[in-house]
């Protein structure tokens, strides 16, 4: 029986071992499928050969040679690039997140006929990505070129419109989840010393959801960065490329000839991204578990 | 449901609300108003329905106090009415039009746009003409018409009455022909000889009076070539006497002999579109191909990054392993790179001559696929690139709901001998779907359209042979329909590309419709646990 015993308890030691050792085996291999890329990228961006042929992953001759090749060519604007796409998602990012918040606020505050249909209309609505009406997009941003220019075809004020068409959705419904965790005694209280309607909703509320609408404002943020599509269609000149158009046509068809170049800009373009990323990892895992898709 | 009615009501507004929102509502209009005039005037009639839809509906939801609560989302609907509900009804418009580049305008803007073109009449009304030129390569002609009356002409400025030695036209000499215009001399024969070449190209004048060089003597006006009879509802090329009679069905203006005229016009043409796409044997073929693709694609990118993600958060779900966390944050850095960056990066990595990938197993074994060429390894491409992409965000959503899988399930298991494989089978797996089921249904539906990889890391290539339209052997639905509209060689037919995209809609539809079906059962599981 005891004899029994120690053998089931080695063989239970032998299996604990077995699986520390898969474990480790599975992360040696697991962190240098995900991080290799981003090594690999990061040293071609200080080979001063500029070619993907001959790359080490440790450069023989390191030097800055390929970011100053890449800040300082007027034919590429790159730092001009950045500051589009910052720029944009910034803008974008704030509006939807007011847009958004204006709406499950009502949502969740108020009682009116339709409620329940005018949320599912806008839900279902918005199931349909816009890009996928690019056609319709571009020939009217083309016709509203025409009365207002700076929101027309080839203009930031025109591109954000158009991200801003998908800011009710799927963020409203999530907000509104959370609008109706505030507790409505705060409310009632609040306007029996006199609160309006909006006062409520800036004082009170707003303050309380800060969490959710952070999170929104940075996927938003981190779509809206990292779309190609339409800004590819609707911006036309290099000056007003974002980022991820310009890396885009940089490359395009050029990946002997200009790697390490495009390796040092797709560093210094990932790195708002990853940085943000670190700061709000908490919030973003908490909001994707409740249907947040990054674009 | 609710009534109509709102619970707190019990104040009034102050009045400098109600003149703030009057004042807001002032400066709306009053835009709205500027505006509408040049739109009507450029008879954008879309523009026009949009703006008094939006601008109406902003000022009732304002006005009148039961949309109280829209006046939240009034900003929010007018950019969705104007910026998806607008795209998508134009979108399903323009799937049953033969819009296209040649039959972008209305009929009547092709028939103005025919009646400006010109052309030099064989006979006719001419002048004798003098041709002038300065040193630095501007001409001048100075034309007597039959009844001896004089003209200067120069070209893109209006033909003026002129008389020798007045103004900057120089004196005449025994002919009665200047010696010289402003700074322009006078060619003789023999120079005009040499300048004739760059002569015959110009046009003197501007429109409607416009006049070119016929001959070494005569010049001749322009006339318009194109003219539009509306008994006939044809237009007649005056340069050769065709006839070209209205086509409505094609949308063109049509000789006997079959010869179209260019741009066409746009007109309705049903359900032509969609039966292109299932009964022409040259584009059905590669429809298929590409529409099987597309799902292939979009369910083989969820299992992959799924079972990579699952099998990663399972191994890291033991609360006491070292450095689990540090672990962790490697393991995510695919996901906080900006896709777009990723995807140009991986494609230099894979790059079959010179890519780390490639010559590395090169040297190992001797062979690398060929990523880029080959249609299957493209494809198998593709989704590694989209494994590496997807795979933290599976991870991520898995350890979530790992956590929430009550520990005493899998004790009663073990004590009832259930091995790793059988309690993964019938506890973790299940349980597990209940709640990351519905990011599943999202995450597919995300990768039927996901643009991004497909088009950036290979623009759908290798391209299919023979085919009408270039299509690739990774082209998915979104990416076909981009091709179509923007990048195809034959330039973009619009009312194609939209009527696959009205198929696109269909799928995503049904998509959400199971899902919307699946969260409620999810929900109705959650109440009755």
């Amino acid at each position: 029986m005891s004899r029994n015993m120690g053998g089931f308890l080695a063989s239970k030691r032998r299996q604990r071992q077995l699986i520390t050792l898969g474990r480790v085996l599975v992360s040696v291999l697991a962190i240098l499928y995900a991080v290799f890329p981003v090594l690999w990228i990061a040293s071609a961006s200080f080979d001063p050969r500029n070619s993907l042929a001959q790359q080490r992953l440790i450069p023989p001759n390191a030097s800055l040679e390929n970011y100053r090749a890449l800040l300082n060519n007027p034919l590429q604007p790159f730092p001009r690039w950045m500051l589009n796409s910052i720029k944009i998602s910034l803008i974008t990012s704030i509006l939807a997140v007011l847009i958004s918040a204006l709406a499950a606020y009502a949502f969740s505050r108020f009682h009116f006929r339709g409620r329940r249909s005018l949320l599912l209309t806008i839900l279902l609505v918005q199931v349909f990505p816009n890009f996928l009406a690019m056609v319709a997009i571009f020939l009217l941003l083309q016709q509203i070129k025409n009365y207002i220019p700076s929101l027309g075809l080839n203009t930031h004020g025109g591109l954000i419109l158009v991200y801003l068409g998908g800011a009710l959705g799927i963020n409203t419904w999530l907000m509104k989840g959370f609008f109706d965790a505030v507790p409505r005694d705060l409310d009632e209280s609040a306007r029996i010393d006199g609160a309006s309607d909006w006062q409520v909703f800036w004082r009170i509320i707003f303050p309380l959801v800060r969490p959710i609408l952070a999170v929104v404002g940075v996927l938003t943020f981190i779509g809206t960065y990292s779309e190609v599509l339409l800004a590819s269609v609707l911006l036309r000149s290099k000056e007003n490329f974002t980022l991820a158009v310009g890396l885009w046509q940089l490359i395009e068809g050029q990946y002997t000839q200009k790697w390490g170049i495009f390796a040092a800009g797709a560093l210094i373009g990932a790195i708002p991204i990853m940085v943000l990323y670190l700061i709000a990892q908490d919030w973003i895992i908490g909001g994707l578990t409740r249907g947040a898709v990054k674009g | 449901m609710q009534q109509g009615t709102r619970p707190h009501r019990g104040f009034t507004y102050s009045l400098s609300a109600i003149l703030f929102r009057l004042l807001g509502l002032a400066v709306i209009d009053a835009f709205a108003v500027w505006l509408l005039p040049q739109i009507i005037h450029d008879r954008v009639w879309y523009l026009v329905v949009l703006l008094v839809i939006i601008t109406l509906g902003i000022n009732l939801i304002f006005l009148r106090e039961e949309y109280y609560p829209l006046r939240w989302m009034s900003p929010g609907l007018a950019l969705m009415i104007l910026m998806v509900v607008y795209p998508l009804l134009f979108t399903v418009y323009t799937a049953f039009t033969n819009y296209s580049d040649g039959h972008l305008l209305t009929k009547q803007q092709v028939i103005q746009v025919l009646g400006q073109q010109l052309y030099l009449p064989e006979g006719g009304e001419s002048y004798k003409w003098t041709a002038y030129r300065s040193e630095d390569g501007q001409y001048a002609l100075w034309l007597v018409s039959p009844e001896g009356k004089t003209f200067v002409a120069y070209p893109g400025r209006p033909v003026q009455p002129a008389v020798p030695g007045q103004g900057d036209i120089g004196p005449a000499d025994d002919q009665g022909t200047p010696t010289h215009i402003g700074a322009l001399q006078r060619l003789d024969r023999i120079r005009v000889i040499r300048y004739l070449p760059d002569l015959e190209k110009l046009e003197f004048g501007t429109p409607p009076q416009v006049l070119k060089i016929r001959s070494l003597d005569e010049a001749a006006a322009l006339q318009p070539r194109y003219v539009y009879d509306p008994q006939q509802d044809a237009i007649v090329d005056r340069k050769t006497g065709k006839v070209y009679r209205a086509d409505d069905r094609r949308g063109s203006f049509v000789a006997p002999d079959g010869e179209e005229l260019t741009p066409g016009y746009q007109v309705f043409i049903g359900v032509a579109n969609f039966r292109r796409l299932f009964r022409s044997p040259a584009l059905r073929g590669p429809f298929l191909r590409v529409f099987l693709w597309t799902i292939l694609f979009a369910a083989g990118t969820v299992f992959t990054t799924f079972a990579l993600g699952l099998f990663l958060a399972l191994v890291y779900n033991d609360p006491h392993i070292r450095g689990r966390k540090i672990i962790r944050s490697l393991l995510i850095v695919p996901y906080t790179v900006p896709s777009f960056i990723s995807i140009l990066v991986w494609r230099g990595l894979m790059n079959p001559h010179i890519g780390v990938i490639n010559t590395t197993l090169e040297k190992l074994i001797g062979w690398a696929p060929p990523w880029f060429s080959s249609p299957t390894w493209a494809k198998i491409g593709v989704l590694l690139v989209n494994l590496w992409l997807g795979y933290p965000y599976m991870m991520l959503i898995s350890t979530g709901a790992l956590q929430a899988i009550p520990d005493d399930l899998y004790e009663a298991a073990e004590i009832d001998g259930a091995g790793l494989w059988q309690r993964f089978r019938q506890i973790t797996l299940p349980l597990l779907l209940i709640s990351v089921g519905p990011l599943l249904i999202s995450s597919f539906a995300f990768n039927f359209n996901n643009w991004n990889v497909i088009y950036l890391f290979n623009r759908g290539g290798p391209p299919m042979p023979g085919t009408p339209t270039p299509v690739g052997h990774t082209d998915i639905l979104v990416t076909y329909t981009y091709r179509l509209a923007f990048a195809s060689g034959g330039g973009g037919d619009y009312g194609y590309a939209s009527a696959i995209t009205i198929i696109i809609f269909l799928i995503v539809a049904t998509i959400t419709y199971f899902q919307f079906r699946y969260t409620r059962m999810w929900e109705e599981i959650s109440e009755n646990v």
